[in-house]
């Protein structure tokens, strides 16, 4: 919690004015019970109207101020929490970004969302109400007892065992309660978690006629969440009685002795219900308190769980700026040497000893089986991975030299998943250029062989995408997600099996329009990759061979045989 | 809103029991709190001056107090665990009924909305609602109760003053609901701007790669900011202007103190035998009891409000038209089974532009049905038609000679083997990832499966093998091992009709062959509907329907089409 309380640094000014006409108000408050007391013992007790009226109008004049102090204090503390919010959720989702893939997988998608958005609500309704009650209450509190120690010291200290006493009880509480909100904050990931995959595996579920499963499954889940939040709940549920007990017998307590000093001469029947009337006070906000210290229990376990994720450093550092010149004419664009990488530290090797160098305005190809780490090595060109031994060198720098945007900058990778956002068509190719004109799109476009299909939907590029969009098809989100690669015009291109969804005309269109490019390409077919310059073929990690198609033909078993195999099973494709 | 309210009530209804008994526990909680502040009253009473205590008196009454704090206590912790239980109970119960609707509504429901809104009303806005559900609960009755009870002892007091408070009354209500009106608007854009901001969050985070390689985090960032500035705003109208309840109603409490002080003051001057100071007293206690749950109310009112605009959102899902799933017939096919007609078949995604127009088509069982056509042609629309995803406009599709709407779509689908390019793989072990089609699966039968499928190898070299933990959405596997993955799932289960959508797209070519081995001894006396590109496959299709722009434009075999000299042969030439 006290790491977060930094996002309120730009609302200073609203969290202490907040809380000051809180306590403004409060101190009007307090006066309230001074001026019956007054009311009673002088104006009844020597029948003076007017003293009565008087004091009457000074009271309803307490009120009002009070009020506008309330109102003001409200709107600082509703300025700071929202703002707070604000700061902390842009904070987190930025941190996100940052984070590297294996440490998101780790944490999961779902829980992150939830993270980001159940568990920052929690914390910013506990900020609003601890600006406006927190400070209000302890103040009335001790302010109570404050006034109650003018009136008479003995009875006085009748409070200050009362309110330790209190606190202790509360503290128990909240430290017991505590685990239980954690707890119920994970289960709610799990449930957020089945709800996301159900509805992006739709089709599968209900092909596989699942619908059920996933309703018994779901159920669990969500008894198991109930049933933590009704023992919580419980344990919650303990604060307010607690509260009320230990008050009342404080007060009994207060009466008597106020009885026994009454009987003694040294207190007025006046100064008792003063002392009761503060009692009182104090009783009803320590209620309150009770209740809001609920929510803050809830609302630190969330603040935990974002915290987590703060502490969660992203294990690959770039530095701020690229550290030398990087010299974009060398002959060597690309240059793996001695490349290893295992993605986690028990696993085996995902590719090891990867050698190769592409020169400029070369294509180069690879190929492999499934898992051979073909896009392993692909995705260290714009560091999404670090090797874990040996180094990759992008225009005579190594890439953790460079900054972040500069190495991302010089690649343009389409990656096997097309994946698009919401928004316009131009949106979407305006990833790869944020500034890129009509004219640019559209030429990226037609050199990804989309502008075809783009030219016939309505609007063309204010064409809607919808999420994930599930309005186009594969090979139509392929070739945006290609054209967005274009758009960019960058150094270097990388196409991961990128194609696959594209027929064999297409695909060819494709080939031809970026053959200029330096690039590499990953495929499953002999066809897409045979003209390159240099095809690397890589068998459980490894490669095994590296050369020409022709080469190959002669020198790589592994390449003959997938050649042998695409000619045999006659794998020219019509168009798909 | 009147019409949200009305479908929470009836999920409360079914804990009307808990909540009368809660209710009923708050009355005698109230009275007990109240009976209180009365016996104070009285035993100051007997605090008169110095040597004029009634000590007797006062500790008679001390005792009755101890056991009214001690009863009131126990019963409020009975009645707040009650409701709690009320409300997680319900928010179960919303939850429960939201997610088996998802399960009941059209795939198009899941198409067209966004995965992180469904989320967002799922988790938030029914968190939500429990919190303002929960409030009301806690403070709601017992505001009520303390309101009636104090009145009463008020007027045993003193019905004259007791008659000035109630005249008050109406002002904090006027104000509450004054507040209350304008307040719910902005509950309910808040609670829709959450939902935006989920989906959008939902999109960059499970796609952080595409962001990474775009350098688009800051651009994300900003139209990040951009929807949380409006959530921003929003919420502080939301909060600020719902938090003016409370004050507004403070000051009503105040006026109303100050009356009650003046008034009794005066009575106590003007006849101090009938009205004394510790009636006053207990007065005064009395009239701030009274004022103080019009502020909780005011607040919970406030907070139902926020609830009730979250509550909308969750109800509006359970509230969408499912599927009709009257039919009770079912079919089933047989081995060598699986005849399917398409019958004047008519679809369209929107009504304005028609797809498949007149299409009749007969396949015979074990028949291979290759789908082909130019990239986004909509191959995928007759799939979604034989399974249902979708429902054909006009026209019918039969299988085995029965309409596929007349009978379950359960049993419909049960025919059907299914892999799509996309894949779907689900956070847990690789074994439950397998077992989807087949829970009972034995170990023997798992490998088995995924040696047919070439998953074997890889799976064997994970960590923990089959018992490998994968992350949401297959981790890092890579794209071609999910595809095996979802093909192991298939070749498990083996069910006699089988739909492959681009199934192999990410496998290598030797692995894919094998594959296809093992999938062309599957499909022998299978009936498979088979999207591909590799002419092999194609050609030794039984039939081949080609597609354009949606439509379905010719079909045959391999020599028919070619015969025809049409768009086939226009594909088949262009290679």
């Amino acid at each position: 919690m006290k790491k977060l309380l930094r996002f309120l640094k730009h609302y200073k000014v609203e969290s202490i004015l907040g809380p000051l006409f809180k306590l403004l108000e409060a101190s009007f408050e307090l006066f309230i019970p001074l001026v019956v007391a007054d009311i009673i013992d002088s104006g009844i007790a020597n029948s003076d109207k007017n003293y009565v009226v008087t004091h009457v109008l000074i009271m309803a004049l307490l009120g009002l101020v009070g009020f506008i102090s309330s109102v003001t204090a409200q709107y600082f503390a509703a300025k700071a929490a929202t703002g707070f919010a604000t700061e902390l959720r842009h904070a987190l989702f930025e941190h996100i970004q940052g984070l590297s893939f294996s440490s998101i997988d780790k944490a999961g998608t779902s829980s992150l969302i939830n993270r980001l958005t159940s568990d920052v609500n929690a914390v910013q309704g506990c900020v609003n109400m601890v600006l406006r009650l927190f400070l209000r209450s302890p103040f009335i509190v001790f302010g109570a007892m404050i006034m109650a120690f003018t009136v008479d010291v003995k009875c006085a200290l009748i409070f200050c065992v009362a309110i330790p006493l209190l606190m202790i009880v509360v503290f128990g509480i909240l430290l017991a309660s505590m685990p239980l909100y954690t707890t119920v904050q994970s289960k709610l990931d799990r449930i957020l978690r089945l709800t996301r995959e159900n509805l992006n595996g739709i089709r599968v579920i209900r092909v596989f006629g699942k619908e059920q499963d996933e309703v018994n499954n779901f159920n669990a889940r969500n008894d198991e969440l109930r049933k933590v939040q009704i023992v919580s709940g419980k344990l919650s549920a303990l604060m307010n009685p607690i509260t009320f007990v230990i008050i009342n017998a404080a007060m009994v307590v207060l009466i008597y002795t106020g009885a026994v000093r009454v009987d003694n001469g040294i207190l007025t029947q006046g100064q008792v219900v003063a002392l009761v009337n503060y009692m009182s006070q104090i009783l009803v906000e320590l209620i309150k308190l009770a209740n809001l210290i609920i929510q803050v229990t809830k609302a630190m376990a969330s603040a935990n769980r974002i915290t987590q994720v703060f502490d969660m450093k992203s294990n690959m550092q770039f530095p701020e700026s690229t550290a030398a010149a990087a010299d974009s004419d060398a002959p060597a664009v690309i240059e793996f040497k001695n490349v290893s990488l295992a993605y986690n530290e028990t696993g085996d090797a995902a590719v090891s000893d990867i050698n190769f160098t592409v020169k400029r305005g070369q294509t180069i190809g690879i190929i492999g089986g499934t898992g051979s780490g073909k896009s392993t090595i692909v995705n260290m060109i714009p560091r999404f991975y670090d090797a874990t031994a040996g180094e990759v060198i992008v225009d005579g720098l190594n890439v953790k030299d460079y900054a972040m945007d500069d190495i991302r900058s010089k690649v343009g990778i389409v990656l096997q998943k097309a994946v698009l956002f919401k928004g316009t068509i131009r949106d979407n190719i305006k990833w790869g250029k944020p500034d890129a004109t009509d004219e640019e799109i559209i030429a990226a476009l037609k050199k990804a062989q989309a502008w075809e299909f783009v030219e016939e939907k309505e609007g063309r590029l204010d064409y809607e995408l919808n999420t994930g969009a599930t309005n186009l098809s594969g090979g139509q989100r392929q070739r945006l997600s290609i054209a967005r690669a274009l758009v960019r015009d960058p150094e270097i291109l990388i196409l991961d099996d990128s194609s696959s969804a594209l027929d064999y005309v297409t695909d060819s269109k494709l080939r031809n329009a970026i053959k200029d490019y330096t690039m590499i390409i990953v495929s499953q077919r002999i066809t897409s990759i045979a003209g390159a310059d240099n095809i690397l073929v890589l068998d459980d990690g490894r490669i095994c061979g590296q050369g020409t198609h022709d080469e190959l033909l002669k020198t790589c078993d592994v390449y003959r045989e997938i050649y042998d195999i695409d000619m045999k099973t006659n794998s020219r494709e019509v168009a798909s | 809103m009147k019409d949200t309210i009305k479908r929470i009530i009836k999920y409360i209804g079914k804990y009307r029991f808990l909540l009368l008994l809660t209710m009923f526990i708050s009355l005698v909680t109230v009275a007990g709190q109240l009976i209180i502040p009365r016996l104070q009253g009285n035993a100051i009473d007997k605090i008169i001056e110095a040597g004029n205590v009634d000590f007797g008196g006062i500790f008679k009454i001390i005792v009755i107090i101890l056991a009214c704090v001690v009863a009131v206590a126990v019963l409020q912790w009975v009645m707040n665990a009650i409701n709690n239980k009320i409300t997680y109970s319900i928010v179960h119960d919303i939850r429960k009924d939201a997610f088996e609707k998802l399960q009941h509504l059209p795939v198009k429901y899941a198409d067209s909305h966004p995965t992180g809104d469904v989320v967002s009303a799922m988790i938030s806005d029914v968190d939500q609602f429990a919190d303002g559900l929960l409030m009301g609960f806690t403070q709601f009755f017992s505001g009520v109760m303390t309101i009636l009870g104090t009145l009463v002892f008020m007027l045993l007091i003193n019905w004259r003053i007791a008659l000035v408070v109630v005249l008050m009354t109406p002002l904090s209500f006027l104000v509450a609901s004054f507040v209350a009106k304008r307040t719910y608007k902005m509950f309910h854009l808040q609670s829709i701007t959450r939902g935006e901001q989920t989906s959008f969050i939902d999109e960059m985070i499970g796609n952080q790669k595409v962001v990474q390689a775009y350098s688009r985090e800051k651009a994300s960032m900003e139209t990040f900011d951009e929807i949380n500035e409006r959530y921003r705003n929003c919420s502080l109208k939301a909060i600020f202007f719902s938090s003016l309840t409370n004050p507004s109603t403070r000051l009503i409490n105040n006026v109303v103190y100050a009356i009650v002080t003046l008034v009794g003051a005066f009575s106590v001057i003007s006849n101090p035998l009938a009205f004394t100071v510790g009636k006053l007293s207990s007065l005064l206690s009395y009239a701030t009891q009274y004022a103080k749950p019009f502020n909780e109310i005011s607040g919970v009112i406030t907070e139902l409000q926020n609830s009730i605009a979250c509550a909308g959102r969750i109800l509006d899902i359970i509230e969408e038209k499912p599927m009709d799933e009257s039919m009770t017939d079912e079919v089933s096919v047989e081995d060598n089974g699986g005849d399917v007609d398409f019958d004047s078949v008519e679809f369209a995604y929107d009504p304005a532009k028609p797809l498949i127009k007149d299409f009749t088509l007969k396949v015979q069982a074990g028949q291979k049905v290759a789908i082909v056509g130019p990239t986004g042609c909509g191959k995928t629309t007759v799939i979604n038609l034989l399974i249902r995803f979708y429902d054909v406009d006009s026209g019918s599709i039969s299988l085995e000679g029965k309409d596929i709407r007349s009978v379950t779509r359960h049993s419909l689908r049960k025919n059907y083997g299914m892999v799509l390019q996309e894949t779907w793989l689900r956070y847990g072990t690789i074994r439950d990832n397998l077992i989807i089609g087949k829970p009972d699966a034995t170990e023997e039968e798992i490998i088995a499966a995924a040696k047919a499928s070439h998953a074997h190898s890889f799976i064997k070299k994970l960590p923990n093998g089959y018992d490998t933990i994968i992350g949401e959405d297959g981790g890092s596997l890579s794209q071609g091992q999910k595809q095996l993955l979802c093909i192991t799932r298939v070749m498990l289960c083996l069910p006699p009709l089988l739909i492959l959508d681009e199934a192999t797209s990410s496998i290598d070519t030797r692995t894919e062959v094998k594959i296809q081995e093992a999938f062309a001894r599957m499909m022998e006396g299978r009936t498979s509907f088979i999207v591909a590109h590799r002419l092999s496959t194609i050609q030794s299709a039984d039939i081949i329907l080609v597609m354009k722009d949606g439509n379905i434009i010719e079909h045959g075999n391999h020599e028919e089409l070619l015969a025809l000299g049409g768009f086939y042969k226009q594909l088949y030439e262009s290679r």
